[in-house]
């Protein structure tokens, strides 16, 4: 038998190995080349902290005190691995996306980032995860007694060992767990040493199991018949813990620490999952195969009263394979401490950020700028806290020396499962609130303290009236029998009313809650997370100060770290400065940034503390979209101004065209105006000579020439009347004489003159009829138009036999009467030209002054009413407008 | 530098309503995938029906109830492994799609 100093030697050897395996792969990783450290084999292995000591040693003694009932502790993580694709990949997913370091932060994450809910997770875990540690001090303080049983001369004291192991895992867990900061930066130098002694307790327990089968029960068949007939032989079963405790292990899984630490946290590729989803059920199948077998043959061949939770190492050691007992203990100190090395880490994590670092900023009061390196006080903290969480172990196990290794795992599965509601809610259900979770939580974490832990640990901590009589002497409150329901078991007991309530409240509370802005965003992005990982609240950084951050920064993540990034963001910006703008997704991802290093709510409070607390509130939300509004109106506005600024400028372009038009035609009539000075000037100066210096003249001669400077003076005092009647009419000097009278009256007047004397026919076609109607106007202004119309058609109309028609209609309560001709009508270009005064269509056609059509438009505007070109008619058309009596007479 | 999770869609476009027989197949087997752990510990809860000797019935050995428990364990096992392998092969071709399964 190997006596007790070989094993310290073995063991310390193997401390010393695993202390190698973890620096060379730190160092790996430090190179880049951790190709091999990222493979899904080594993700696997890792998930194997499952297996502690409490299922290395405990599953056997569990067997041989309730037979198969120990691989339900399997059977839970085994269905969820194999349902990763329900649960798991979203948990890793959200964990990566968000950069989570625990499960606390997690949680704390998704509800709004509270920082009460992680402090509360931190605290449930560690008083859950505290006996469990203290179950693995206490597995190999039992495992070292046994071989010092075997050696009388070893040195041994119980407590010291303990004392001894407590600290060389403390010391361990705080080189290589807190080396760095970063939960990004994952531990890869941890990861490898723990994969190795999975690897380890699986050979050890294989080992052990093949020894026990083979070497004594002689084969499968013989070992199956010995099987039946062992005192745990038949299926025998409580069926309700069967099933409570698949569920309890599968919660567990989830929600333990150190399982999250390695199976979200430490994760580096989501694919790995896919290969653990098969390989890790392996690993637990194999882990558990010679369970039974090792109790059936412990119970048979150990003396009466062996502890059968030590099997595993005193069936060797009996029958005197010292090397095979050297390997089981070496598996059994393995599995205990990859646990507690993982566990300590996982747990100082959350408690360095949910609890000692809000803390210290608070008691700084100044913020997270004031002096000081944040980085060596997170790593420091962290470092007490392993060694605080170690001695918590250390004096829960030498206080209450411990119990049976199942019943302990078992409570702190159910205190650690209490997490679960909040945890699925969380990442499942968008209407889960902070509220919510705190409130099912608590009364979770309550019943299993009254209900599991107190009663299960013993040590009268419980007294005994409130066990028998309840608390405060109300009998439905007993621990054991909530509200009356009494015979369970007490697991079941305790997992069904808690796990119960706690769920109910969390729903409850949730339903009836309304959660911060802040929470709902998260809960989008926690639940919705396959559809955007991106984050969507935001930072306004317009007080934030990038030197402010740079500093903060510098001390938390490192300096050449934080200047890095402060660099490659101000690259990304486009390169302005060293420092970058303090832009929302800067902010953002500094803020992840600074996530993973000290929890997602301390990194939150402390850009906060700089940015000036401009977290989006539901003020800032509405003021965001009061200010959106406000700019769309404003935007709407200036589109309105816009448009009316075109219409300006096109009315202006027009009015600039018709100027320009006017200006031409102004000069065209004035040279056509000269002209048609000129021409009766000319001859009535030729003619007046010729009266004057011409002697003899005969008298028909003189009386004719006399007559052609009458006429020429005539036609000039006719023009010029014309523009003195225009300018009387524009200047609104015109004085208009009223009378009653009737169109056709007007009308028959109108074209009596207009066609008198004239040598071309006109056809004009009327409908008497419709003439027919009263009117108020200044009759003989109204008769010029008329005239004036009827002697343009007469004068332009280009047909071979030109028609006039005159028709009377009424259009809208408006008295109108349309000059149609059948000739080719006025060009399109010209038709807004014709009322103009000076205008002519064509200079060809020059007959007047082209002053016409502007007296006609002058006086019926005078009148009330209008002249309009009528375009479309076959020919040139003119609508004259009568106004209404009525408004004659307002006029 | 924030680790963009891969396979994270941009915006998204409405999807086809009927898929090719391809994507078909690949929904459905990620459909079995989630009916798997279902299935699982619907096999695992039939112990609970046997009979424990309390009653009437002979109660079941124990080699026979380990021999059926690790059978289901290892079925669960290679399924879950066949499934693994399937992914795999999808997520090869197209990367973001099979997240929307």
């Amino acid at each position: 038998m190997a006596s007790l100093n070989v094993l310290i030697l073995v063991c310390l050897g193997y401390v010393v190995f695993l202390f190698g395996v973890a620096f060379a792969s730190d160092r790996l990783a430090a190179t880049g080349r951790i190709r091999w450290l990222r493979s899904p084999l080594i993700y696997t292995l890792s998930l194997s902290i499952y297996c502690t000591a409490w299922t290395f040693y405990g599953a056997v003694g569990y067997a041989a005190r309730s037979g198969l009932e120990f691989v339900t502790i399997y059977l839970g993580p085994t269905l969820v691995m194999i349902g990763w694709w329900w649960g798991l990949r979203k948990l890793v997913r959200v964990g990566r996306s968000q950069r989570v370091t625990s499960i606390a932060d997690l949680i704390s994450s998704r509800f709004g980032k509270s920082n009460v809910l992680a402090i509360c997770v931190t605290v449930l875990a560690v008083i859950a995860v505290t006996p469990y540690i203290a179950l693995q001090l206490q597995s190999i303080t039992l495992s070292f007694s046994i071989f010092a049983e075997g050696d009388p001369e070893g040195f041994y004291r119980e407590g010291s060992s303990a004392f001894w192991v407590a600290a060389g895992l403390a010391v361990f867990a705080i080189l290589f767990g807190t080396r760095n900061l970063d939960a990004n930066e994952r531990h890869h130098g941890v990861v490898t040493a723990i994969a190795i002694e999975a690897v380890v307790k699986l050979l050890a327990l294989l080992a052990v199991g093949v020894f026990v089968v083979w070497g004594i029960g002689g084969g499968i068949e013989p070992m199956l018949q010995r099987i039946d007939q062992s005192e745990i032989g038949t299926w025998t079963i409580d069926k309700s813990r069967w099933a409570t405790i698949t569920f309890l292990a599968a919660a567990a899984f989830v929600c333990l620490p150190r399982m999250f630490q390695v199976m979200v946290v430490e994760n580096d590729d989501e694919r790995h999952l896919r290969t653990a989803a098969w390989a890790f059920p392996l690993y637990l199948l194999l882990m558990s195969l010679f369970v039974v077998p090792i109790a059936v043959v412990g119970l048979d061949l150990m003396p009466e009263g062996a502890n059968p939770d030590l099997f595993v190492l005193t069936i060797p050691l009996a029958q005197g394979e010292g090397g095979l007992a050297m390997l089981a203990f070496l598996g059994g100190f393995s599995s205990a401490t990859s646990m507690v090395i993982v566990a300590a880490m996982a747990l100082s994590t959350m408690v360095s950020n949910h609890i000692v670092m809000p803390i210290w900023l608070y008691s700084q009061g100044g913020g997270a700028s004031v002096s000081g390196d944040v980085r060596n006080i997170v790593l420091f903290s962290r470092r007490v806290s392993i060694a605080v969480i170690m001695a918590l172990g250390y004096f829960y196990f030498r206080f209450t020396g411990g119990g049976a290794l199942a019943s302990i795992g078992l409570i702190a599965f159910a205190g650690i499962a209490q997490i679960l509601p909040a945890l699925v809610g969380g990442l499942f259900w968008r209407g889960a609130t902070r509220a919510g979770a705190l409130v099912g939580l608590s009364i979770g974490f309550l019943l299993w303290l009254y209900t599991l832990l107190l009663p299960g640990i013993g040590s009268g901590l419980l007294s005994e009236s409130v066990m028998t009589n309840g608390l405060f002497g109300w009998h439905w409150l007993r621990p054991d029998a909530l509200f009356g329901i009494a015979g369970l078991d007490t697991t079941v007991h305790s997992v069904m009313w808690s796990l119960s309530l706690n769920t109910v409240a969390f729903c409850f509370v949730s339903l009836l809650s309304f959660p911060s802005p802040l929470e709902r965003l998260q809960g989008a992005q926690f639940v919705n997370v396959f559809d955007h990982s991106a984050s969507a609240r935001g930072w306004t950084g317009l007080v934030a100060q990038s030197e402010d951050l740079m500093i903060m920064s510098q001390r938390i993540l490192g300096a050449r770290e934080a200047q890095e990034f402060f660099h490659a963001e101000a690259l990304q910006q486009g390169g302005r400065g060293v420092l970058p703008d303090p832009t929302p997704a800067f902010l953002e991802r500094l803020e992840r940034e600074l996530g993973g290093s000290v929890g997602a709510a301390a990194a939150h409070a402390m850009i906060g503390q700089i940015v000036g607390g401009s977290s989006v509130s539901v003020q800032d939300l509405l003021a965001v979209a009061d200010e959106s509004a406000q700019l769309m109106e404003y935007s709407s506005q200036l589109e309105a101004k816009s448009s009316e600024l075109s219409r300006t400028a096109r009315k202006l372009r027009e009015a600039n065209e018709k100027l320009t038009q006017i200006s031409l035609q102004k000069d065209s009539f004035l040279s056509q105006v000269s002209h048609e000075l000129r021409t009766p000037m000319t001859s009535i100066r030729a003619f007046s000579e010729i009266l004057r210096d011409t002697d003899g003249l005969l008298p028909e001669d003189k009386t004719r020439y006399a007559t052609i400077i009458h006429d020429e003076a005539l036609r000039l005092t006719r023009l010029l009347d014309d523009l003195l009647d225009l300018s009387v009419l524009e200047s609104g000097q015109v004085s208009l004489n009223l009378r009653d009278g009737r169109l056709d009256v007007v009308l028959d007047r109108a074209l009596d003159s207009a066609l008198a004397g004239s040598m071309r026919k006109l056809v004009v076609k009327r409908q008497k009829s419709m003439e027919r109607i009263a009117l108020r106007s200044d009759l003989d202004r109204l008769g010029q138009v008329f005239i004036n119309l009827i002697a343009n058609a007469q004068k332009y109309c280009d047909a071979r036999d030109p028609v006039l028609k005159i028709s009377v209609h009424d259009v809208g309560g408006q008295v109108v009467v349309d000059f149609i001709d059948n000739g080719s009508g006025i060009p399109a270009e010209a038709q807004s030209m014709v009322f103009e005064k000076f205008a002519r269509v064509s200079s060809e056609k020059a007959g007047g002054a082209g002053l016409g059509l502007a007296i006609c438009r002058e006086i019926m505007q005078r009148l009330g009413g209008n002249v309009t070109y009528l375009a479309g008619q076959g020919g040139a058309g003119f609508r004259v407008s009568l106004a209404t009596n009525q408004e004659m007479a307002a006029e | 530098m924030s680790v963009e999770p891969e396979g994270a869609p941009g915006p998204v476009q409405s999807p086809p309503v009927f898929l090719e027989k391809q994507s078909y197949r690949r929904r459905r087997l990620s459909d079995a995938a989630r009916l798997l752990p279902i299935f699982g510990a619907l096999l695992f809860a039939i112990p609970l029906l046997w009979p424990d000797g309390s009653g009437d019935g002979d109660p079941v050995p124990m080699s026979a109830a380990i021999t059926y428990i690790f059978g289901i364990w290892v079925l669960l096992i290679i399924v879950g492994g066949l499934f693994g392998l399937a992914a795999r092969r999808w997520s090869a071709p197209e990367p973001g799609r099979s997240e929307h399964g």
